[in-house]
């Protein structure tokens, strides 16, 4: 059974906002049947350009039916400028988290959205481009690269557990590999580009703080350690471990194995980093 | 809250008779059947009778009896055997519905250069005869088919089979956990070579089984190394389910007539109620020919975890073969090979009765489903009279 939260099965058990709206300035339909979650979004958007009412239909299980909802919930009274910068994790979030394998609920709801604000102005919605990748659960190259993007997705099973792709019959995943490659070597080569300006002391503190809370924190955090930033100085990096790791034998090869890696690759390769004196 | 139980296809509450019997093991009796005193050695005994009661309710000789871990090592087991004894023949025929004990197994052995013959089956479930028996080659090591069916329930004509295997010396296998305690089953008369069998399904513990291996067959052991089982599968005995095991089987004999006679009532009641009062619904697997237990229902337009999450909510425990729930991103294997449209292999439920349910459980069931179909059909896209487009019955409209 899976381990829903407390504020997922309460949007499941009382789903807000069910229904249609007669005469919605937008509307998007995503999903199938034949795949097993499908929701259709409506949206009235008022003369000041904000959402003033969102109701949906959702086929599909109880993460789907709850990510519908809180979306619904989350875009109502937001301007539809607001509402375009929502993306998957936002819903995630407001639920309290979802499963790994049903992220895919809180990506179709991004994906209605999207589709709806489209619908609304009258243009063709972005994930309907590109080329379909997975035959089974029809996901395209484009949707692929943008998940992976977004959530900084690293392996083929991430992706199915957002898209679907490659849950099927699995033909696809060298495909999937590629993209996710693809993405990772871009993103490398934009942050080779970036430092050539050389950042300054804040933007560089700006990136490291960013990176250990994205990346390193949640890592350390599974085995009950914590990391602090204490200064940067040109490419010197002072961090103090919190936690388990501050007394772990091993904490020197998780500074300099791990932590020291993974800032060199987020944010500069001449990247060297020192424990604070304890 | 007490539940209404109507999973017992996925396991089964432990009789309380077996229970008792089971205690003295884990308690003062705890010897080791294999010792040199008669602390440990009596135990034997206990597992000596358990052996004759597995084999009595089977129609079995007492040594045709290996105990096992679990119904997925007693698959293994026949089917990793078969294949080792006929190192000459490499080619395994099996079904497209059969538990993933046997299915994975014989993929796995597909990629390791077996050939693999998986035999569809029709709408109902139903195996055709006539494909099997152009299946069967001359290099054919082993058939392995389910004796029934644990998603729907549907039995298959193994008497059959496994007399055309005789004809064509072949080894037949059938994984009887689902039949087991279900339906009256009898070595003597039919020809399987060997059969397989769960604890859970029948009312004893999780974790034991057995595997029937017919007297002449020869037979190479899958675990090796202590002279347990005499032999045939070493590891020290897990005495206290294998006694249980024992008068479960035992229990099995003395309850098959209420498994003939009002288990199958409950359960067509429960079945004709439910269809008469859920519209656009449908049964899965042939009507009669069948488990008098099991009913598989698909209701359409909407999603199998989303309804057992309400009956989960009502208290009452079934299973789904839809996607959500199937740990995989695609509904129930057995559905699919079935040709079951898409509109409904997504809503299907399955509810397994046992000998412990009575009249209010079905009634409850009756009471509950219906608001619950009818409440997840109001938030649905989709309707009988708003049946998707073409495009959205096609994964390519997913996205
Ligand atoms: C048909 C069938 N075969 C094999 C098994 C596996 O049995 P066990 O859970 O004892 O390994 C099951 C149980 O889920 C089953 O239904």
């Amino acid at each position: 059974m899976w381990d829903y939260s407390e504020k997922l099965k309460e949007h499941f058990f009382h789903p807000r906002n069910v229904g249609e709206i007669a005469n919605p300035s937008g509307v998007g339909e995503v999903g199938s049947l034949a795949c097993g979650d499908a929701l259709t979004l409506y949206i009235k958007v008022n003369d000041k350009g904000v959402i003033e009412e969102a109701r949906f239909k959702t086929f599909g299980c109880g993460s789907a039916i709850a990510s519908a909802s809180a979306l619904t919930e989350i875009i109502k009274g937001k301007t539809v400028e607001e509402a375009e910068k929502l993306t998957n994790q936002d819903i995630a979030d407001y639920l309290g988290g979802i499963p790994p394998e049903k992220m895919h609920c809180s990506v179709m709801g991004r994906e209605a959205l999207e589709s709806a604000l489209a619908n609304f102005r009258g243009v063709k919605a972005p994930v309907q481009e590109g080329t379909i990748v997975c035959k089974c659960f029809g996901v395209t190259d484009v949707e692929i690269r943008r998940v992976v993007r977004e959530n900084h997705l690293t392996s083929v099973e991430e992706v199915t557990n957002y898209t679907k792709a490659g849950g099927g019959c699995g033909q696809c995943k060298p495909a999937i590999e590629k993209l996710i490659a693809g993405v990772i070597a871009e993103e490398a080569d934009a942050r080779k580009a970036a430092p050539q300006k050389r950042l300054t002391n804040i933007q560089k503190m700006k990136l490291v703080e960013e990176a250990l809370e994205r990346e390193i924190r949640p890592a350390l955090l599974m085995d009950g350690g914590g990391i602090e930033l204490v200064d940067v100085e040109g490419n010197r990096v002072t961090v103090a471990l919190r936690g388990t790791c501050a007394h772990c034998p091993g904490s020197d090869a998780t500074l300099g194995n791990y932590v020291e890696k993974k800032l060199r690759e987020l944010v500069d390769p001449d990247i060297v980093l020192v424990e604070a004196p304890k | 809250m007490s539940v209404v139980y109507l999973d017992n296809n996925a396991t089964s509450a432990v009789a309380p008779e077996v229970l008792e019997a089971m205690l003295p093991f884990l308690t003062g009796r705890y010897g080791n059947p294999s010792s040199m005193h008669s602390f440990g050695g009596d135990v034997a005994r206990d597992i000596r009778r358990a052996r004759e009661q597995v084999a009595a309710l089977l129609g079995a000789d007492p040594d045709e009896v290996i105990f096992t871990s679990c119904g997925t090592e007693s698959d293994s087991t026949a089917i990793h055997s078969a294949l080792e004894c006929n190192p000459s023949k490499r080619h395994i025929v099996t079904s497209r519905v059969e538990h993933p004990a046997v299915r994975s197994v014989c993929k796995w052995l597909a990629s390791k250069g077996f050939g693999l013959t998986e035999l569809s089956v029709n709408p109902q479930g139903m195996l055709d005869m006539a494909e099997m028996e152009q299946a069967i080659r001359p290099d054919t090591a082993v058939v392995s088919v389910m004796y029934a069916n644990n998603e729907t329930g549907v039995i298959f004509p193994v008497a059959r089979i496994a007399e055309l295997c005789r004809e064509r010396g072949v080894l037949f296998h059938t994984d009887a956990v689902q039949a087991v305690g279900k339906l009256p089953i009898d070595m003597k008369r039919n020809a399987f070579d060997m059969l397989s069998l769960s604890g859970h399904k029948l009312h004893a513990p999780k974790g034991v089984g057995a595997l029937i291996v017919r007297k002449g067959t020869k037979f190479t052991p899958f675990l090796q190394g202590g002279h347990q089982e005499r032999g045939r599968r070493a590891g020290t005995e897990n005495v206290a389910s294998i006694v249980g095991l024992g008068l479960a089987c035992e229990l099995a004999q003395r309850w098959i007539e209420d498994e003939k006679t009002r288990v199958p009532r409950l359960r067509d009641r429960l079945e004709k109620e439910l269809m008469a009062r859920i519209p656009d619904c449908r049964l899965n697997g042939h009507p009669t020919e069948r488990l008098p237990n099991t009913t598989n229902i698909s209701f359409e337009f909407v999603e199998g975890e989303a309804i057992l999450l309400l009956l989960n909510e009502a208290g009452v425990c079934a299973s789904s073969g839809s996607a959500c729930t199937s740990g995989s991103l695609e509904p129930s294997h057995v559905l699919r090979a079935m040709g079951v449209p898409f509109t409904f292999a997504h809503g299907s439920i399955r509810l397994s009765l046992s000998r412990y349910n009575s009249d209010a459980d079905v009634d409850c069931v009756i009471e509950k489903l219906p608001g619950i179909i009818q409440r997840l059909r109001a938030i649905s896209p989709f309707s009988r009279d708003r049946m998707p487009s073409p495009a959205m019955l096609s994964p390519e409209h997913s996205h």
